[in-house]
């Protein structure tokens, strides 16, 4: 139907269809094309990991044996929080917004995003905010090192590169705001005539949640790290006690912002899951109007859990509590989801192709990162655990095991829908299981070294930890094999690999496999008629 | 496509060079400010020559959108993409100044008092800062920025404040003018308003003038200081950019650039109006009255 409309129109739509636009600058530099653009944030993104992921390298080479061996304690600093910066706001978050941007549009039948060339922008932003932000790495005083919640005062004590990281952060805060409105205006407004918002896949039900939270937060960051840059610069007393500010009301806006950036890296990632079990399970997702309700009263828990983040630095009992309970009460929104995953599953006709192998670890080691999250919301067991090495477990968990597992996930479903080929399913699976192996082995004694006493953002330990950290550098070093393992497994089947059907995975509903793989260029260019067996929720005649 | 019966179907433009334009121009405008910042030579007349570039692009970018417009590629869907947007950055406008409002209710509400030994900060206030008394205005157990004197709220605050829910009510005159095709009296209403934003604007000129000249209130006087000039300045900023807003639309109502259905620019505009005269009804209470 798609290829019909374009057909239609072809003689002045000169880009339509398979005519991609000519040449280098036309087809990426001034695209206004979803597809392209959800592939540019994609490549920016698996870059940015890559950064990050040396940097990681760096902090377990130095961790590996007690003692300072490599590197000055004050750029181990730097590597803990740009590798921060780098996979939070450069990793997680463009590779999400690159699949949305892929995806959305075929998934509720739109010819593409609603603010196409703002679209282009929201992109290009991003590679020149990281460009000021590892620059700083190369100034004198080196990057920012004090961690990258920027705490003052001791934030505002690194050299020249305060200005630049405040300057990136908010050239990044711009991009995810325009990103945001795109996703939301697309959503909103683009559907397919008959795509109800309780028909439309769960990936885009989540996309939307999380665009909410972007638009509502990355300004309240922005606002923050303004007052950091006043306080450094002009003067202000906004975090400084002397002339009758906090330093702890720095603390109250960044998790105002923090928190509910929690739930913006990982609520898609729900999404996507949602999408790949019942496709393997071959069986609708269970209990879907629970899940996009449970997303909705995740989102909204967020707003209001940010202090337990700060439980050890001084709050009025009664914030303590309020704070603790507000976040226990996540765990319901999310049990329910984790419950529905499962029941899908259950008497389900199962298979195990890499994107399901990835989505079922994620599952499991998603939920140990939400148990540890449980454990530190007691505001008592929180001021044994704050600050140790047990918050370091808990949040790799949740954003490695967790966000980065259902990107893999995503990229292994869809990619055949992208480029029209299969990948090897052989060394999907070696993929897949290489990394169970020692993302564990990475992440897991962690929390021993937690409970024991460990601090995080230290590079030299009491040798009482060496085993446990050995153990997990070691994991370390095995992870860092990942992405070179990932990108040899698509650039093979991009170049050899047998061409995929227009459905890919037996068990897939939704629009965009309706469409060709590879999906052309443009598609939907017209409203598509949704019949019944095209939706993966409910039906088109209510 | 720019026919009519094209119009059913979804226009999404060909490629744009202003995104790319844009991006160099914010990359240079904030390199430029953070070598300004760190007292780099160059770092001042970057920063300029990136918002120039902003600039340029903004001209380039708006001006191929009206012209769009104008030619009639765009439906009743490519229109209601526009609203969403210009909604949703509102909102994210609103969340920013949410910020720097929560700072000032923290301060007053928390930090402050407990500086004064309120609560758990009794210690605090025994062995750092004996003899400071919680208060507001206050710049802090330091006195940081020596002493100051706040500008009264019902002199210049109170006429800016009348100033702005004027400019609501003649643009929302301009706006039915616009709907029921009276041109005369939209160029009049809109043009007033655009007096308006500028007569608000010089006000608060004379009102900075006077609090860093005689009263010693700076950005620098504590937290008073810091969030009165923060919140202030920065819906300054806002009024400004929307006077110019306004007198861009004033010139293309003079172009003759919106029809009585089709004048999406102009709702965009009034409601960044409304939204600067609603946070300054904020300021004027928490800043200036209470």
């Amino acid at each position: 139907m798609a290829t019909h409309a374009a057909a239609g129109h072809h003689a002045d739509h000169h880009d339509d269809h398979d005519h991609k636009p000519q040449g280098f600058w036309n087809r990426w530099v001034f695209t206004t094309n979803h597809k392209d653009i959800g592939t540019l944030y994609l490549v920016f993104a698996f870059i940015m990991f890559c950064i990050g992921g040396a940097m990681s390298g760096v902090i377990r080479a130095e961790l590996m044996k007690p003692g300072l061996q490599l590197v000055e304690p004050y750029f181990f600093n730097q590597m803990t929080t740009v590798h921060a910066l780098v996979m939070i706001f450069g990793g997680v978050m463009p590779a999400f917004v690159g699949l949305g941007n892929w995806m959305i549009p075929l998934q509720i039948g739109a010819p593409d995003m609603a603010l196409p060339r703002m679209n282009n922008w929201s992109f290009w932003i991003m590679p020149f905010a990281f460009t000021v932000l590892l620059l700083t790495l190369f100034l004198p005083g080196g990057a920012p090192a004090g961690g990258w919640t920027l705490y003052p005062p001791l934030s505002l004590q690194g050299g020249s590169s305060v200005a630049f990281a405040i300057f990136a952060i908010h050239m990044m805060g711009i991009s995810s705001i325009m990103g945001a409105i795109n996703i939301i205006a697309t959503i909103l407004n683009m559907r397919a005539p008959g795509m109800d918002l309780l028909k439309m896949p769960l990936f885009v039900w989540t996309w939307l949640i999380t665009a909410f939270l972007l638009i509502a937060v990355m300004p309240v960051l922005a606002g923050a790290v303004t007052m950091l840059l006043t306080d450094k610069f002009f003067h202000t007393s906004f975090f400084n006690a002397a002339g009758g500010g906090d330093p702890v009301m720095f603390q109250h806006i960044f998790w105002f912002f923090g928190h509910p950036e929690v739930y913006i890296m990982i609520l898609p990632a729900f999404g996507v899951v949602s999408e790949i079990i019942p496709t393997f399970s071959r069986k609708p997702l269970f209990g879907y109007q629970a899940m996009v309700y449970a997303t909705a009263s995740i989102a909204f828990l967020s707003f209001i859990v940010w202090a337990h983040h700060m439980f050890t630095v001084g709050m009025p009992l009664g914030g303590e509590l309020f704070f603790m309970y507000a976040t226990m009460m996540i765990a319901v929104p999310t049990g329910v989801k984790v419950f529905n995953w499962v029941s899908t599953m259950w008497k389900g006709s199962m298979s195990f192709e890499t994107p399901m192998l990835w989505a079922v670890g994620f599952v499991i080691l998603f939920t140990i990162g939400g148990f540890s999250g449980l454990m530190l919301a007691i505001v008592p067991a929180d001021f044994q655990y704050h600050d140790t090495y047990f918050v370091v477990a808990h949040f790799h968990y949740v954003l490695v095991t967790g966000a980065l597992f259902s990107i893999i996930a995503a990229v292994y479903y869809w990619w055949p829908k992208w480029t029209g080929k299969m990948y090897s399913e052989k060394w999907g699976k070696f993929h897949f299981w290489w990394t169970i192996v020692f993302v564990n082995l990475l992440f897991f004694p962690q929390h021993f070294l937690g409970l024991a006493g460990m601090p995080r953002r230290i590079p030299d330990y009491n040798v009482a930890f060496a085993d446990w950290n050995f153990v997990s550098s070691i994991g370390a070093f095995g992870m860092l094999c990942t992405p070179v393992f990932m990108f040899l497994i698509l650039w093979h089947s991009k170049k050899h690999g047998p061409a995929a059907t227009q459905q890919v995975w037996e068990g897939a509903h939704g629009l965009e496999w309706t469409v060709p793989s590879p999906a052309p260029h443009h598609t939907f260019t017209e409203p598509p008629v949704i019949r019944a067996q095209d939706l993966a929720h409910g039906d088109p005649t209510h | 496509m720019a026919t009519a019966e094209g119009k059913h179907i979804y226009y999404v433009p060909h490629g744009s060079k202003w995104p790319a334009v844009g991006t160099i121009g914010l990359f240079t405008t904030m390199i430029g400010a953070a070598n300004w910042l760190n007292e780099v030579s160059w770092g001042k007349p970057a920063f300029y020559v990136g918002v120039a570039i902003l600039l340029f692009m903004m001209w380039g970018w708006f001006g191929d959108v009206i012209r769009e417009s104008i030619k009639g590629l765009y439906n009743h869907q490519v229109d209601t993409s526009f609203r969403m947007g210009m909604m949703w950055f509102i909102f994210s406008e609103i969340m920013f100044f949410g910020a720097f409002f929560g700072a000032l209710f923290y301060a007053r509400m928390y930090s402050v008092p407990w500086l004064g030994g309120e609560g758990d900060g009794a210690l605090t206030n025994f062995y750092l800062h004996q003899g400071y008394a919680a208060a507001w205005p206050t710049n802090g157990p330091d006195s940081i920025g020596g002493s100051f004197q706040t500008i009264p709220a019902w002199g210049v605050p109170l006429l800016n404040t009348l100033i702005l829910l004027t400019s609501g009510v003649t643009i929302t005159i301009a706006h039915h003018a616009l709907r029921a095709g009276h041109r005369l009296q939209l160029l009049v209403f809109l043009g007033l308003t655009v007096a308006l934003g500028a007569l608000f604007l010089f006000f608060q000129a004379e009102e900075y003038i006077e609090a860093y000249k005689h009263l010693n209130l700076t950005l620098g006087s504590g937290v008073y200081g810091s969030t009165f000039f923060m919140l202030t300045g920065f819906h300054g900023l806002h009024v400004t950019l929307g006077t110019i807003m306004l007198l861009v639309i004033w010139f293309r109502c003079l172009k003759g650039h919106f029809t009585k259905d089709n004048h999406f620019g102009f709702e965009a505009v009034a409601w960044y109006w409304h939204f600067v005269d609603v946070v300054w009804l904020g300021l004027f209470m928490f800043v200036y009255v209470l």
